[in-house]
């Protein structure tokens, strides 16, 4: 039996010890491309989540019986069974975000963080941990997504709709610089955040 | 002369217009991860380049006589992809470290994860449903206008690459702010590179 400790620690790495985005620097390239609005990220984010959740505890169910020659070939099929189900639960029930979203969606399936967990975490240890361990990742991606867009959607439109609905505004007095919602934009906000957390722990 | 025209238009688009790293943020994992040096950069945009074209042609193949066909293309088409792209870096592995122990070392980890490299499956999804680059005209690519688009995106992916590892190491050796060092300059300058590739949006009306 797993004991509760080590499944903590295991969902707590995923969140800023380990952050996929941040330190490993691994699944940039949806992160950056959807961060334009709050509520992609939100999706894409528990899309992956999902993914990497099931394709986890499936791997390392059958972490036992796959051969070692082969296992790249096994974890890909697994991976992409799971986000065929989240791309057609998607656009079945999400159309417009769905559309917005893309060729990131079956992407999901290349998400470097997807296939690095299943590999480096999910073939070598037990269910639960590997559960955990997925959850604590794409907690984290979903963080960061929602960072980026945040700033991203607050500072290059001027305010942050969810659903349709305005959550914040900056009024009209605040000329959004259009940069940071084009595509040099997500570079930039990235590189500052990185720095930011480099600083941190620089005077730390 | 019209047919000329279109895939030269196509192939633009592909490089420079849509870039596949600079402007729509694919593959942006070995970009960063694989560009500090030189060589790897010029080994690793090879590699993509010979994968994606092959992949895509094949792909393009299996989806119009056997996906279509049986209708299970809505549902089967990322599994079957993946695993063609599997198998074809398994092949160019093997050839590889054959012909070249010294391109295979510098790869390294990268070789293998050309599988997991986006830009290969984007481009393969894409030469079977054109998304980004329409043209306007037929709304399916012919097998040669798919492999002319995968031939343009894979080689905007390695000259980017290899303008990026140039910028890189002369960023090495230049004094940088302590919490920009590493990462979060080479950000910086992707972000004013792609500043620079904005530049080409509506180049011919694409």
């Amino acid at each position: 039996m797993a004991n509760m400790r080590e499944v903590w620690e295991d969902f707590k790495n995923g969140l800023i010890l380990e952050n996929p985005l941040l330190r490993l620097m691994i699944g940039l390239c949806s992160a950056l491309a959807v961060s334009t609005r709050v509520e992609n990220g939100i999706f894409l984010g528990i899309g992956a989540t999902f993914v990497l959740v099931c394709s986890n505890i499936m791997i390392s169910a059958l972490r036992k019986v796959i051969p070692d020659q082969v296992r790249i070939p096994i974890f890909i099929v697994v991976i992409a069974s799971f986000v065929t189900i989240v791309d057609l639960t998607m656009r079945a029930y999400f159309p417009a975000i769905y559309a917005r979203l893309g060729v990131w969606v079956p992407l999901i399936v290349v998400n470097c963080i997807v296939l690095g967990r299943a590999e480096a975490f999910a073939s070598k240890y037990p269910v639960v941990r590997s559960a955990a361990d997925g959850l604590g990742m794409g907690i984290g991606y979903i963080g960061l997504l929602v960072v980026m867009g945040v700033i991203r959607e607050l500072f290059g439109t001027g305010k942050i709709l969810l659903f349709d609905k305005t959550v914040i505004s900056l009024g009209t007095v605040f000329q959004p610089p259009t940069i940071m919602i084009l595509f040099p934009g997500a570079f930039l906000v990235f590189g500052f955040l990185m720095a930011f957390l480099n600083w941190i722990q620089n005077r730390g | 002369m019209a047919e000329l025209e279109r895939y030269f238009l196509l192939f633009l688009g592909a490089l420079l217009v849509y870039n596949i790293l600079l402007i729509r943020f694919i593959a942006l994992c070995s970009f960063f991860g694989i560009s500090n040096r030189m060589e790897t950069s010029i080994g690793m945009g090879l590699a993509v380049i010979f994968v994606m074209t092959i992949s895509s042609a094949v792909s393009w193949v299996l989806w119009r006589y056997v996906l279509v066909p049986l209708k299970v293309g809505e549902f089967l088409y990322i599994p079957v992809f993946i695993v063609v792209i599997a198998a074809l870096v398994q092949l160019e592995e093997m050839a590889i470290r054959k012909a070249s122990p010294p391109l295979y070392k510098a790869m390294g980890i990268y070789l293998p994860l050309i599988t997991t490299n986006c830009a290969v499956l984007a481009a393969a999804t894409e030469s079977v449903k054109p998304g980004f680059l329409k043209l306007n005209i037929a709304y399916h690519y012919s097998f040669l206008e798919a492999i002319v688009y995968t031939l343009g995106v894979a080689l905007g992916y390695t000259i980017v690459i290899i303008m990026f590892a140039a910028i890189r190491e002369r960023i090495d050796v230049a004094p940088v702010p302590e919490s920009f060092k590493g990462y979060p300059i080479a950000f910086i300058t992707a972000a004013l590179m792609s500043l620079a590739f904005t530049g080409f949006a509506n180049l011919f009306g694409l």
